[in-house]
């Protein structure tokens, strides 16, 4: 094998791990919720590309109201599901759209858009 | 502005309302209207002067003193008692200093500190309390708003007008969202008030606006972008595939050979031109994978730009600098790749951006329903006004051919109403005085007049537009697997793209570094992670709002995949199978005695009574165009019947037991009675002048469509089960009489859900039809709980699946929906596995070694495209089918 397939070998085969570790690999702890003066576990989540916070970290027991603000075009994101909960919520392009509900056992939930493709964890404690 | 304070006033003043001289300095309350003030002498002038004057900004809240007073109005007092429990409830209010409330004028006047509460606070309390109070919430369309300062100057311009209680203003849609109380003000005044602030208001406001407009909007707003975007790609394609491949074109052919400069300056150029197609009309892709990135996700996005970055730098690198790739035929140049997968994937999505517009068309035609404009009786006077200020306990005229605007119960007059929209039932239904009517149904012929008992967010169809939402949001179990798929297909595909190169660079045939770009670059654009995240939420939302149009509301995308599975489903006897109300069945006349007469004198005797058993018989003698003769000296004897004088007979009427306390003898008739009692009727004695006169006897009857219906069932694999109370020779006659396969009988209410977990043990997937409240247990219990709807109430809790008809034409519906929905859910799965699981070993060359299959970039674009319009075309195919077995069902009713 000549150096020039080495190294294109040895550049391959760093890129796939890297790959792998970077969107599978081990993420950072999410975002704990506060309790706001109306009483709910309450957090605004930005939607672009993504959520942001994207694991959100709350108290079981008491309700949470996270707000979401899209602000991109692109259709994939237009809705966001909490299948778990069963709710889910149309979110118009700039506006700012509440989710209420009350996690009543711990354990951790996904919540994401209508394809799958934007996710989101929601750590109940 | 109230200001209920004293002022200082030396000449006495006259009340505008009773006219009477009182000295300002002691007047019960005044007004300022413009420039002039008026001073009352009694509650009751004030209270006359503020209902005349209420549009006129001169009531609501007060800023004289620390103190601000509110009026309510509430739509349902509970007499006297319910006003003063209303009143403790808001005085237990911190902040609230005084409530006092007037279940006459239905008005609760409270002061309040606004330091400590507020009137959210205040109107959260009295609804927490079960009051419904007379508010109202509009949109109105402002324009001129430049700043987010306007928005502050809005609201508060709006939260000073009285009758408003909260306002909020939304820059980026324009519109302000207002809570108000229609008594003090409306639309118009709202108007006025915006535009005092220095701010227009679109004269056609679109009341009704929802999310789902917006969506729409977002929508057109996205599609035009991006066909833009597509032209701006396609139209530069054009020269750069030209110049591309000069070889292919006889003038370019000789003038462009390779390594001359002409060929690098040209290809330079083309290089140029594909910059603001990256930068433009593919701007979202980078955006996209940018902001993906950040949350360490990959998408569509990634794939896309990643492939059309890396054609054109290794384009960029061939014609800038050629002398570093061995030999001259490496330097090849792939801005085609760039242009055209940019062109092809924006009118894919494009394309497809628009049929998954037309998914969600069932629940835009829902919407489009209700009715803008309803005609109140006011004052005395019919007004027309907008839906939205409706409040319970209106009434709305309703004349021919008009729409029912909210849901109430006829007050007087009769019609007949199409409620096919609502039910799916295309029979009109009578309505008379006392019948349930639901907005957004039709009224026919006739005209009444209703009392409003549901509007705004609790209407009827406001409940079925959320729960069909909520449905189409929610995701079948099939979905979950995806999900798991689709986490990791993107990175997949990037590692798959990887390692296709690295093997094509090392063992592929010269010019091995051109293979491995083009396998690279064709591997992540053939790869479409839209088809399969498309594939069930797009069938869904179809089948799901297919439903919603026939009467059928499917709560999640659970109950839809589990009711494709159901193998057996019990049906509760009463109400699902029968009408639930007993009819006439038989009149029995003893000799000398005719049936006719035998029944006017019964139906005559109980004409009056409330009884069920009585309306059977008073509605049987109408069905035979009998007229009811008058009675006197009626009596009810508890326990054994009514007795009554008809046209100077003595008519008694009731069981074996009245005729016994009378010493009459039965006769014959005792043996009729036995049989009756035994088909499961309920026959009762008729006796004139002290001779037993015949039987006359009713009972819960089989609705007319049950029979085929449950024959459709059977059709369709079902294993039928009836569940009743009634003994088992009843049981078994009605099973038979209708098909069933089994009968469950003499099953006590309570016991319900245990034979349907009974079955359940039998291993089989069980579905339960039965009403939301009596059999909400069982239906629980029941894989898939079936609730027959009642009236306006649609969102029944125990449901899986709400009837909103009440037939069992529903039940066969609902089986045949998401038998249809599911075969097009893994249909699409099925197309968009296949797709990928074909389309990317193709593109990373699986093939070449055997027939030398290599595809290139610019199909592989193609086909991505293809394959997302093709998911949702297919999913929107779903809108044209029409369920066969229920079609079936209501020929055989016909």
């Amino acid at each position: 094998m000549s150096i020039t397939n080495i190294i294109a070998l040895l550049v391959g085969v760093t890129l796939i791990g890297g790959i792998a570790w970077f969107f599978w690999g081990p993420r950072k702890s999410g975002q704990r919720v506060a309790v706001t003066s109306s009483g709910y576990q309450e957090a605004m989540v930005l939607v672009k590309g993504g959520y942001t916070p994207d694991v959100i970290v709350v108290q079981h027991g008491k309700p949470v109201r996270l707000n979401f603000r899209r602000e991109e075009t692109a259709a994939c994101s237009e809705m966001v599901i909490f299948n778990d909960f069963g709710k889910s919520a149309q979110l118009p392009t700039g506006e700012t759209v509440p989710v209420e509900f009350l996690p009543e056992k711990a354990g951790e939930y996904e919540f994401s858009c209508q394809m799958g493709m934007f996710r989101g964890k929601l750590i109940v404690e | 502005m109230i200001e209920t304070n004293t002022q200082q006033s030396q000449a006495a003043v006259r009340d505008p309302v009773c006219g009477m001289e009182i000295n300002p300095a002691q007047a019960f309350a005044t007004r300022t209207v413009g420039e002039e003030t008026f001073y009352f002498c009694s509650e009751r002038c004030v209270k006359q002067f503020d209902r005349e004057h209420a549009g006129s900004a001169t009531t609501g809240t007060s800023d004289a003193g620390k103190l601000r007073r509110i009026e309510l109005s509430v739509a349902d007092f509970d007499g006297q008692q319910g006003a003063r429990r209303m009143e403790e409830q808001l005085r237990a209010l911190s902040g609230v200093q005084q409530a006092r409330a007037n279940p006459k004028t239905k008005l609760v006047r409270v002061e309040y500190d606004p330091s400590q509460t507020r009137v959210e606070s205040i109107v959260e309390r009295a609804r927490a309390a079960g009051y419904t109070l007379g508010i109202a919430t509009t949109q109105v369309d402002v324009q001129g708003m430049h700043c987010a300062s306007c928005v502050t100057t809005i609201e508060e311009a709006l939260q000073r007008t009285p009758g408003v209680l909260t306002a909020s203003v939304n820059l980026a849609t324009q519109q302000a969202h207002i809570e108000y109380m229609p008594g003090l003000i409306d639309r118009k005044g709202l108007a006025r008030a915006v535009e005092n602030a220095g701010y227009q208001v679109r004269a056609e406001s679109a009341t009704a606006e929802t999310t789902l407009d917006r969506a729409d909007q977002d929508r057109a707003q996205e599609y035009k972008t991006l066909v833009r975007k597509f032209w701006f790609a396609a139209l530069i394609s054009l020269p750069v595939i030209i110049f591309s491949y000069p070889q292919f074109f006889p003038g370019l052919r000789d003038w462009l050979i390779p390594g001359s400069d002409a060929r690098r300056i040209v290809w330079a150029l083309l290089g140029v031109i594909t910059i603001p197609v990256m930068v433009w009309a593919g701007s979202h892709f980078f955006t996209g994978m940018w902001q993906a990135l950040k949350h360490r996700q990959a998408n569509m996005h990634t794939l896309i730009a990643i492939g059309v970055s890396a054609a054109w730098l290794y384009s960029t690198v061939a014609v800038i600098a050629p002398q570093i790739f061995p030999s001259q035929e490496l330097a090849e140049v792939f801005y085609d790749v760039t242009a055209v997968v940019v062109a092809l994937v924006n009118l894919g999505l494009a394309l497809e951006l628009r049929a998954r517009g037309r998914t969600s068309e069932a629940i835009k035609k829902l919407i489009g329903l209700q009715a803008r404009t309803a005609r109140v009786v006011r004052d005395g006077s019919e007004v027309d006004i907008p839906f939205e200020e409706v409040l319970v306990g209106d009434t709305i005229v309703v004349r021919p051919g008009e729409k029912i605007p909210v849901d109430g119960a006829v007050l007087e007059g009769s019609s007949s109403v199409d409620e096919s929209m609502i039910t799916g039932e295309s029979i009109p239904v009578e309505k008379q005085a006392g019948d349930e009517v639901i907005g957004a149904t039709m009224n026919q012929a006739g005209s009444f007049r209703f009392r409003a008992t549901k509007v705004g967010k609790d209407t009827a169809l406001a409940q079925i537009i959320r729960l069909v939402q909520d449905a189409q949001g929610s995701k079948a179990p099939i979905q979950k697997v995806v999900d798991q798929v689709s986490h990791y297909f993107v990175p997949a595909v990037m590692i798959l793209a990887v390692a296709a190169a690295v093997i094509w660079f090392i063992f592929g045939p010269q010019p091995a570094i051109i293979y491995a770009l083009i396998v690279f670059v064709t591997t992540l654009i053939i790869a479409c992670p839209c088809a399969l995240g498309l594939a069930t939420p797009t069938s869904l939302t179809v089948g799901i709002g297919k439903g919603a149009e026939q009467g059928v509301l499917i709560r999640s995308g659970d109950s839809l995949q589990t009711t494709k599975r159901l193998q057996a489903i019990v049906l509760d006897k009463t109400g699902t199978i029968t009408k639930g109300k007993p009819e006439l069945t038989n009149v029995v006349a003893e000799t000398s005695f005719d049936e006719d007469e035998i029944l006017r004198l019964a139906a005559a005797v109980e004409r009056n009574s409330e009884h069920p058993l009585a309306s059977a018989i008073v509605e049987g003698a109408k069905t035979r165009n009998l007229t009811l003769p008058e009675i006197t000296n009626f009596n009810a004897i508890p326990g054994h019947g009514v007795e009554a004088d008809v046209e100077e007979m003595h008519v008694l009427l009731g069981n074996a037991k009245l005729l016994e306390k009378y010493a009459i003898p039965v006769g014959r008739l005792v043996a009729e009675s036995q049989r009756l009692a035994d088909d499961g009727k309920t026959p009762m004695y008729i006796a004139v002048n002290g001779r037993a006169a015949g039987i006359v006897a009713a009972a819960d009857t089989v609705k007319e469509e049950s029979a085929v219906a449950i024959a459709a069932l059977k059709r369709l694999g079902l294993e039928v089960v009836m569940l009743t109370g009634d003994n088992r020779r009843t049981a078994n006659a009605i099973g038979r009489q209708v098909g069933v396969d089994r009968v469950l009988a003499e099953v006590l209410p309570q016991d319900k859900a245990h034979e349907v977990q009974k079955l359940q043990l039998e291993g089989k997937k069980v579905g339960m039809v039965g009403d939301g409240i009596n059999d909400a247990p069982a239906l629980t219990q029941a894989d898939v709980g079936f609730a027959i709807g009642t009236g306006t109430d649609v969102a029944i809790e125990a449901a899986d699946i709400t009837l909103i008809s009440g037939s069992l034409k529903g039940v066969v519906t609902a089986i045949e929906i998401s038998k249809a929905t599911m075969r097009n859910v893994y249909q699409n799965l099925f197309g968009a596995f296949i797709y990928n699981g074909l389309g990317i070993p193709i593109a990373m060359g699986l093939l070449y070694p055997f027939i030398g299959l290599l595809l290139s970039p610019l199909l592989a674009a193609a086909a991505m495209a293809a394959s997302s319009v093709t998911v949702v075309t297919n999913a929107n195919r779903l809108r044209g089918w029409q369920p066969k077995e229920t079609q079936q069902v209501k020929e055989a009713q016909q």
